[in-house]
């Protein structure tokens, strides 16, 4: 899933100044199972920032609302009547939730309430870990299943760097997996070790935002 | 044949033991600490290493740092990490490179930017980092700009770049057992000699060499074995528990901690050290450290009676 976490409040107390009647939008895909912008996230968000705003002397009335999806326009479109009433939008969901609220709504304010970070799965309760970095040319056949462009801080392709700590380890982090012990390992398991040691040559970078923004056609859908 | 002709190769083929000496360049733009350094240094190594914003914090360029070494005398070998430059701009600065004079290339990742925050320094930990290849694909790249007379594309370029080309090795980072198959990848891309990690545990890099040596590998590219220059026993305490990949044997701690002069008996720890590295069948040199106080050196290479270098 996409993952995202709460923007610093004092953050969105600057951008909402000015403003009496926000709505803060949710979504309850991704944001929410990462507990960052679902239904839940957003009602608990309404009366902080409510008071938030109080504490430094606005008077700002919130309203909520939190859609399926805020990336599909029919979901977006159940805004229709209620966005009229704020004069701001706070969307809880993704980056590509806001600029869907934006886009559909471009005479008002729409301001991102969270940081989108990264494509990852819900490793345990409250644990949360990188997975795919949609580079755009997936290598992990290659890497029995663990994805070392978004997993090795290096996005390393050929092996682990010096910097594997003792208990297999990341350098930079000494609560993060060394993808490249993790991919030895369950090389070694399986007996085929043999397959790491061919030297991979330089990626293509260019299926990814490395080749400009991101266009899919399919002439086959389009009617 | 000769391969770039450096002097650091050709000692290496001569058959001679060789020393390399590490070179940090300085925290700012001023060339005099690097030429007081090359004095001190000149005629005691064969190679210098010019590092290239090691630990991510911002210092004078390593091609600038390299040439200055060079104009004073000393032969740089200069790094280059795939941290902060793409494919372009590592190749472009290799021709550059090559154009000033430089024939010694080590090829490494390079130290992840998140840590460059460290003691008094700010560093960059904010800063986008690159990776668009790796050190072992830099690796090819140079030899592909070298051998074949192209670049990573495979357009072709006017003039070759003969470097010598270099890679660093950590025999003892765990998984320990994939590591001499990280060298082979290393050599099999084009590594003409290694410069390892920091050794201190020279009975375990032993066997990790003869693995080395079990698989070709001491034949095929020249090992040197990296020496760090301890200065105390909290120094080498620290290097143990925080240093990924450097094994500092209780005992040598102990000694270094019972001694009532560290800093004397570092040094002799030192010239202990490069001796042992010596009859390790397959070492080819030693690469030395001494960081932040390089003008120690001369003095350990000449206890280690590795002065004067050989005219090659």
């Amino acid at each position: 899933m996409i993952i995202a976490e709460w923007k610093p409040l004092p953050e969105l107390v600057e951008k909402l100044k000015g403003h009496k009647r926000a709505l803060i939008v949710g979504c309850a895909t991704c944001v929410a199972e990462c507990a960052a912008g679902g239904e839940h996230e957003v009602e608990t968000l309404a009366p902080l920032l409510r008071m938030a705003m109080q504490k430094e002397g606005h008077d700002l009335t919130v309203l909520t609302k939190t859609l399926e999806r805020q990336c599909e326009w029919e979901f977006v479109e159940q805004l229709a009547e209620l966005a009229p009433n704020a004069d701001a939008i706070v969307s809880l969901a993704c980056g590509i939730g806001v600029q869907a609220l934006a886009e559909r709504f471009p005479e008002m304010s729409v301001y991102p309430g969270v940081n989108t970070t990264s494509l990852a799965i819900r490793q345990e309760p409250g644990l949360w870990l990188a997975r795919c970095a949609a580079c755009g040319d997936c290598a992990l056949g290659e890497t029995f299943g663990f994805c070392s462009v978004a997993r090795c801080a290096k996005s390393l392709s050929n092996g682990p760097c010096g910097g594997t700590r003792k208990e297999g380890k990341c350098e930079i982090d000494e609560n993060l997996d060394c993808v490249w012990y993790q991919i030895y390992e369950r090389a070694s398991a399986r007996g085929k070790v043999e397959q790491l040691i061919k030297v991979r040559r330089p990626r293509n970078w260019s299926n990814s935002g490395h080749g400009g923004p991101k266009r899919m056609v399919r002439e086959d859908l389009r009617s | 044949m000769m391969k770039a002709g450096s002097r650091l190769e050709k000692v290496i083929k001569a058959g001679q033991f060789a020393l390399t000496v590490e070179v940090g360049p300085p925290r700012g733009a001023n060339p005099e600490d690097l030429l007081r350094k090359a004095k001190e240094l000149k005629d005691i190594a064969d190679g210098y290493n010019v590092t290239d914003n090691q630990t991510a914090v911002v210092r004078m360029s390593s091609i600038a740092g390299a040439k200055l070494l060079l104009d004073a005398g000393c032969e740089p070998i200069m790094q280059m990490t795939c941290r902060d430059r793409n494919r372009i701009a590592l190749q472009s600065d290799l021709l550059g490179a090559w154009a000033l004079g430089m024939r010694n290339c080590l090829c490494i990742s390079g130290d992840h930017q998140i840590a460059s925050a460290s003691g008094k320094l700010k560093g960059h930990p904010g800063s986008k980092n690159v990776f668009d290849v790796d050190s072992i694909q830099l690796i090819s790249i140079l030899k592909d700009m070298r051998d074949n007379g192209v670049l990573e594309s495979g357009d072709p370029i006017a003039k070759p770049t003969p470097f010598f080309i270099g890679a660093a090795w950590t025999p003892m980072a765990p998984p320990e057992e994939f590591r001499v198959l990280r060298l082979l990848k290393k050599v099999e891309a084009g590594a003409d000699f290694i410069q390892t990690q920091a050794i201190f545990d020279m009975k375990r890099f032993a066997s990790a060499v003869e693995s080395a040596r079990d698989m070709g590998l001491a034949d095929r590219t020249a090992i040197l074995a990296g020496i760090i220059v301890p200065k105390s026993a909290r120094m080498l305490e620290y290097m143990n528990a925080n240093v990924p990949g450097v094994e500092v044997p209780e005992s040598l701690i102990k000694r270094m901690a019972s001694s009532s002069n560290q800093k004397e008996e570092g040094y002799r720890i030192t010239v202990e050290l490069i001796q042992a590295a010596r009859e390790i069948p397959g070492v080819k040199g030693v690469h030395l450290q001494a960081i932040e106080s390089e003008e120690v050196l001369p003095g350990i290479v000449e206890a280690a009676g590795l002065l004067p270098r050989p005219q090659v």
